[in-house]
């Protein structure tokens, strides 16, 4: 097997505020093959964004300090400046954002858009690149193409204008596609459509993709790994069978019980996981998500898990699911009528 | 939730069940592009602001019918049959009559061709001094807007500085410098005045739409800065800043007025609305058609280009949603 595409080791990502320094990404490893896609799964503000955008290097370089590997290709584009990011934007890595409302330019026609980068990039001359951009109008089925090139985005639906987006991401032929919540502004029955659309796209291409959601259902069937980010940390990293055969990690099996089913009777009360997310600017000493974590021990209270790997599955706990411990931990909390975390000193 | 595809890698029980539904719907949303795109036509949203009922309006049509007037009769004073405008061509101060439209003012002279000769200083500095401080309060506003951080700060507070000056004091002292006063220079003294707001209007905007994501979306691509400003941010930013520089124009005539009234706009014989007015101020008595006449032409022409800016301002006051 050769040289993974994306190798990202010991990412983090901290942003400077007024109230004190924001760890948004705190040591992220993960490599990434030609072909393949990785799913990142978090509630808000855990990160997923952050770190797609960390890796990619479209962080503004003020008050944010960025350390680790991003080794693209064989190199480290860590340290790369903005201009020679710019020669990698595009061509190499390109993003599809999550809301097509606001990612495309109001005032500017559709086909200019697409044919921008094209003769920015491939250097093409006008015709070539409006008969590229009809192509990929097509290719992203577009109904129309010809017609909608010369059309503004507010005249076309939403579903339309991701497909538009995903045109101009695709348009230069990215290695890698980085889909930032795709379908969380669209409708559901778009949302399936335009998952396939990225589906058929990424196997057409042979294109590697990082798929971010929110929606642990979104990513579930269109992944070959899943991590689960919480607070910034990568807390359960698996192939995607393995993840939703066998979970280890108390958060991602809080979020599998928060989806709704559609065998439960009707009004079913909906679990949810209580509490939010940890305060990033002074986090708690131990497990990040202890406080709401249903097996809390004191343990988890005082020291942190590490990332413990087994095989392809690593995660982040002291008393997986699944396992004795957990068993016990579970009981013991029950029988001291401990329902949910455990109080802690620092934190939110 | 979306539907897991029926080949995926072994998807848990959870989505399977509920995700047949999904596909179903999507299957039947699918259906037929053809038989939806009809209704697609209709949606008040997705068609362009005109023929969604958007409409500029008799009002402004009106208002721009009677600057167009006004305009184009100072452009072509010179080809105009008029009387003269700078010497006598009847008794003084004689009430408006068929021969003299407006009147004659204090030393004979047809007023009405004097209006419209002074409409050509007026408007003329008040586009180029709107013109002079949309350059330049554009250029700091885009930067500030863009760049933040210490460059917006300094460039801001330069800005204050020269907000926290009382304007005509301000325009007063930079045409006092000299006595040779050319319509440019006054447009200058009115243009710095017009720097400040226009920068800040400007910056504002920047801002905003610097921080859409379609900007991060062409860094993505590997578009330059130069080509983010001039392509991504300045295309958006002219809509608002040009709605609002007709209302400054109005603002401008006003101003340069107010000069020629203290009797520091351009140097005499050639007549200025504000002149014209001061002209008159000793007869307002005995004739006060010599300071009215010259009144009313302003007040036409301000209201004139504050209804159509107005009316541009609210037509282009674009929704999140519209977009």
């Amino acid at each position: 097997m050769s040289t993974p595409l994306l190798e990202v080791s010991g990412l983090s990502t901290s942003f400077v505020t007024d109230r004190g320094v924001v760890r948004a990404v705190d040591d992220v490893s993960f490599s990434l093959d030609r072909g393949k896609t990785l799913g990142v799964v978090g509630e808000s503000g855990s990160g997923k964004t952050v770190l797609s955008r960390s890796v990619m290097g479209l962080l503004p370089k003020k008050n944010v300090i960025r350390t680790g590997h991003v080794i693209y290709d064989g190199v480290d584009v860590i340290d790369y400046d903005q201009k020679q990011m710019s020669a990698v934007w595009g061509k190499e890595m390109a993003m599809v954002f999550q809301d097509p409302m606001t990612s495309l330019n109001p005032v500017m026609k559709i086909g200019k858009q697409i044919t921008e980068s094209l003769r920015h990039h491939l250097g093409l001359d006008k015709e070539e690149a409006n008969a590229n951009a009809l192509a990929l109008m097509m290719s992203v089925g577009i109904p129309e193409p010809a017609q909608r090139l010369n059309e503004y985005p507010h005249q076309l639906s939403g579903g339309m204008r991701q497909r538009v987006t995903i045109a101009i991401a695709l348009a230069c032929g990215p290695k890698i596609l980085f889909a930032d919540e795709p379908t969380t502004a669209l409708d559901v029955t778009v949302q399936a459509q335009i998952l396939d659309l990225l589906d058929a796209q990424q196997r057409e291409r042979h294109m590697a993709m990082i798929l971010v959601s929110h929606d642990l259902g979104v990513v579930a069937g269109r992944t070959d790994e899943i991590m689960v980010m919480y607070g910034g940390k990568v807390v359960e990293h698996a192939p995607t069978a393995e993840l939703f055969d066998n979970v280890k990690m108390p958060y991602t099996e809080a979020l599998l019980r928060s989806i709704p089913r559609i065998e439960n009777p009707s009004h079913t009360r909906l679990e949810a996981i209580p509490g939010r997310p940890p305060n990033l600017i002074s986090p708690p000493k131990g497990c990040n998500f202890a406080p709401r974590c249903r097996y809390a021990q004191p343990k988890c209270v005082e020291s942190e898990p590490p990332l413990i790997t087994e095989g392809a599955h690593s995660y982040r706990c002291w008393f997986p699911c699944g396992t004795d411990e957990n068993r016990e931990a579970l009981e013991k909390n029950m029988a001291a009528g401990v329902s949910v975390g455990i109080s802690t000193t620092g934190g939110a | 939730m979306p539907a897991p595809s029926p080949n995926g890698p072994a998807p848990d029980s959870v989505f399977a069940s509920s995700g047949d539904l999904a596909t179903e719907i999507s299957r039947a949303a699918d259906a037929d592009v053809a038989t939806r795109d009809p209704l697609h036509n209709l949606d008040p949203d997705q068609v362009e602001g005109e023929r969604a009922g958007k409409r500029l309006g008799p009002i402004f049509w009106i208002a721009v019918g009677v600057f167009a007037v006004i305009a184009i009769a100072a452009i072509l004073a010179p080809w105009l049959p008029l009387k003269s405008h700078t010497v006598p061509v009847g008794r003084p101060s004689q009430p408006p009559s068929s021969q003299f439209w407006m009147g004659t003012d204090s030393l004979g002279r047809d007023i009405f061709s004097r209006a419209i000769w002074g409409g050509r200083v007026s408007l003329q500095v008040g586009f180029a001094s709107i013109l002079f401080g949309l350059f330049f309060g554009g250029i700091v506003g885009v930067i500030a807007g863009y760049r933040r951080g210490r460059t917006e700060t300094v460039l801001m507070g330069a800005m204050d500085v020269l907000l926290s000056f009382p304007s005509l004091l301000l325009a007063l002292s930079i045409v006092s410098f000299t006595d040779n006063r050319e319509w440019w220079l006054v447009s200058i003294a009115i243009g710095i005045v017009a720097i400040a707001p226009i920068a800040r209007l400007v910056r504002a905007n920047t801002l905003v739409y610097s921080q859409r994501e379609f900007v991060m979306a062409a860094r993505s691509l590997g578009a330059s800065t130069s080509r983010i400003i001039f392509k991504e941010i300045i295309p958006n930013v002219v809509f608002p800043v040009m709605s609002y520089a007709i209302i400054l124009v109005a603002v401008a005539i006003v101003g340069e007025a107010a000069l020629a009234y203290l009797g520091l706009s351009v140097r005499p014989p050639i007549p200025t609305w504000g002149g014209m007015i001061a002209d008159g101020r000793p007869k307002l008595e005995n004739a006060p058609w010599i300071s009215l006449m010259p009144c009313l032409v302003l007040f036409v022409t301000v209201l004139a280009l504050n209804l159509a800016g107005d009316r541009i301002r609210e037509y282009f006051d674009i929704k999140e949603g519209g977009l």
